[in-house]
């Protein structure tokens, strides 16, 4: 886990290690794109990231060569894609070091997992009158369904605040918690601002009172190790797209125990041991979450995708984009009028800000002139944009194929937008 | 990539920095709250109808500079118009604004054509028109309208953007 500040704030000694952003940069065909007659500027990546050459690649031998479905036939193409699609599996599991293969449900994206869990065990052990903790953080995808969970069960939501720079206030979390207290959710890291939230030390606290804690980790997987183990959560759920996989695919981990007591969500095949009319018996974990065929393509991808970032190595990649941050964070604090919205001690790759006078959406409009591709907007945290008074921000993230000279092109791309509108 | 620069051309930004009726009218006889909750966009709209005459128009609102100039530029010039040639207007913005006017026929837009550009950024599109929305939702009384209701009379032709 990478978390503890030491670990990703360690100077990077020159700039010729290992890590080679040429080399990176010539994996990902779409960075060679002009835009607007301007090389591209890719910095949206907490919406969601580029994909490797090799990752194609895969995506193509599995359908030229070994695609079927899987769990069924006796043939060989379906015992292929069987065997490929469950070693995707063991690499995800690998990946965030959970115990058990079975602790890794595919889903289809980091909202679905969330789902899944409320779903699965949320409607389950949440009654009237309970409460569940979200932070004031959140993405929707990790709010909407409690509420929705809340309106159906008459439970309550909690909200942990924050401070100004964008750091949740850890003593008002432990005073949130009661005897009522059933469930915590929290965002391992703010795709708004990059706070990197201490989620460990959340989870501790919440095991004490003996309430489970599902982390949303959409931001967190791709650029930082994960250690579900380390961690000690009960669920922890991320996207393939965010991380250099395809689209349609994401993971749920969930403690073997926890899985086991939810029912499933969704009912069909492959999730099922024996059907009559009469009754039926649910398959094992992962499988009864697993109703229908699965996106066999997408979750062999993402196992693609994760050789692909081990094989770099996520604590270089952290690295890496903390350097960029770094430098992206001082060039914009000397621009004139222009503000960083989100300063938490504990941030990954994203820069959140504004530019006096001008609103985020000409902003991210005039960029994309200069080939540079921003989020502007709300995030999908309409909550967190009330705490913090604006309605909207423009958000530059980095993935680890950015370069140091693509932090100068958004910096140069901001002065430029602030010529237009002088 | 087409020439969207010419979006911010001076006149569009000389309507956001000095918009022009921008402020309240106090006893409006015809009002509406336009809201793009896809980007925040927020403005009001407000008039006097004076048998059919629209006397005076004022607007407010947090938005960005398309949408601000827009909003500016609408209420210049529909003030004096009667009612029908406002919601012809309407209509002809929404078109081009939506790249279905023929901006070479028969048509009022004049100096709004600054904005025909818009129609190559969809994501902007919504920017540009919710001041015209607001003022049609105004003229029926409708209090209050949003870029992405489902019972806006104005939905069909945005469907695009």
């Amino acid at each position: 886990m990478t978390t503890q500040p030491t670990a990703v704030t360690a100077p990077i000694i020159g700039s010729t290690r290992a890590f080679d952003i040429a080399r990176i940069r010539a994996d990902f065909p779409i960075l060679k794109l002009d835009v607007a007659g301007k090389p591209l500027v890719y910095l949206d990546n907490a919406a969601s990231s580029q994909m490797p050459q090799q990752v194609i690649d895969r995506l193509v031998r599995y359908q030229t060569t070994e695609h079927a479905n899987i769990n069924r036939a006796v043939h060989y193409l379906s015992e292929t894609a069987t065997t490929e699609y469950e070693a995707a599996r063991r690499k995800l599991q690998r990946f965030i070091n959970a115990r058990e293969e079975r602790e890794v449900i595919f889903t289809s994206g980091t909202t679905d997992g969330i789902n899944l869990v409320m779903q699965g065990w949320g409607r389950k052990f949440i009654g009237a009158g309970d409460e569940i903790i979200l932070t004031v953080l959140e993405h929707h995808s990790n709010i909407v369904p409690w509420q929705m969970l809340a309106a159906e069960k008459g439970a309550t939501i909690r909200v942990v605040p924050m401070n100004d720079a964008g750091e949740l206030l850890i003593g008002a979390y432990e005073a949130l918690f009661n005897e009522r207290t059933r469930l915590v959710a929290v965002g391992h890291i703010s795709n708004a601002l990059g706070s990197i939230n201490p989620v460990k030390q959340m989870i501790a606290f919440a095991h004490t009172c003996g309430v489970p804690v599902l982390v949303d980790g959409a931001q967190a997987a791709p650029h930082l190790a994960v250690d579900v183990q380390d961690l000690d959560c009960d669920f922890y759920a991320f996207s393939g797209h965010k991380m250099c996989g395809p689209t349609g695919i994401g993971v749920l981990y969930g403690r073997a125990v926890l899985l086991e007591q939810m029912q499933p969500f969704k009912g069909g095949g492959d999730m099922i041991r024996s059907v009559t009319f009469e009754e039926t018996t649910y398959n094992t974990i992962p499988h009864k979450f697993e109703a229908g065929t699965p996106p066999i393509a997408a979750a062999i991808g993402l196992g693609a995708a994760v050789d692909y970032l081990s094989s770099i190595g996520m604590p270089a990649i952290a690295m890496h984009e903390h350097e960029l941050l770094r430098r992206a964070t001082q060039q914009m604090s000397d621009l004139p009028g222009v503000r960083v919205i989100g300063t938490a001690r504990h941030k990954a790759g994203v820069l959140s800000f504004t530019v006096d006078g001008i609103h985020p959406h000409d902003v991210g409009t005039l960029l994309n002139l200069e080939g540079v591709a921003v989020r502007t907007g709300h995030h999908c945290a309409q909550p967190l944009m009330k705490r913090l008074g604006v309605a909207a921000t423009s958000r530059a993230s980095f993935a680890f194929y950015n370069s140091v000279s693509e932090v100068d092109a958004l910096i140069a791309g901001i002065r430029s937008v602030q010529k237009v509108f002088a | 990539m087409a020439d969207y620069k010419a979006l911010y051309q001076e006149v569009i930004l000389d309507h956001n920095r000095k918009p022009r009726n921008y402020g309240v009218l106090e006893h409006p006889s015809h009002h509406a709250e336009g809201l793009n909750p896809l980007c925040g966009d927020h403005i009001s709209v407000a008039l006097n109808l004076d048998r059919e005459c629209i006397d005076c128009i004022a607007f407010q609102g947090e938005s960005c500079a398309i949408c601000k100039a827009s909003a500016s530029m609408m209420t210049a010039a529909v003030k004096g118009k009667s009612r029908g040639d406002a919601e012809t207007l309407i209509q002809e913005f929404l078109a081009m604004a939506t790249g279905k006017l023929d901006l070479d026929g028969p048509n009022h837009i004049g100096r709004l054509a600054v904005f025909a550009g818009v129609r190559d950024l969809p994501t902007r599109v919504k920017c540009a028109i919710l001041p015209w929305h607001t003022l049609h939702a105004a003229f029926n009384s409708v209090a209050s309208t949003s870029t992405e209701a489902q019972e806006d009379p104005m939905h069909a032709p945005i469907g695009n953007a």
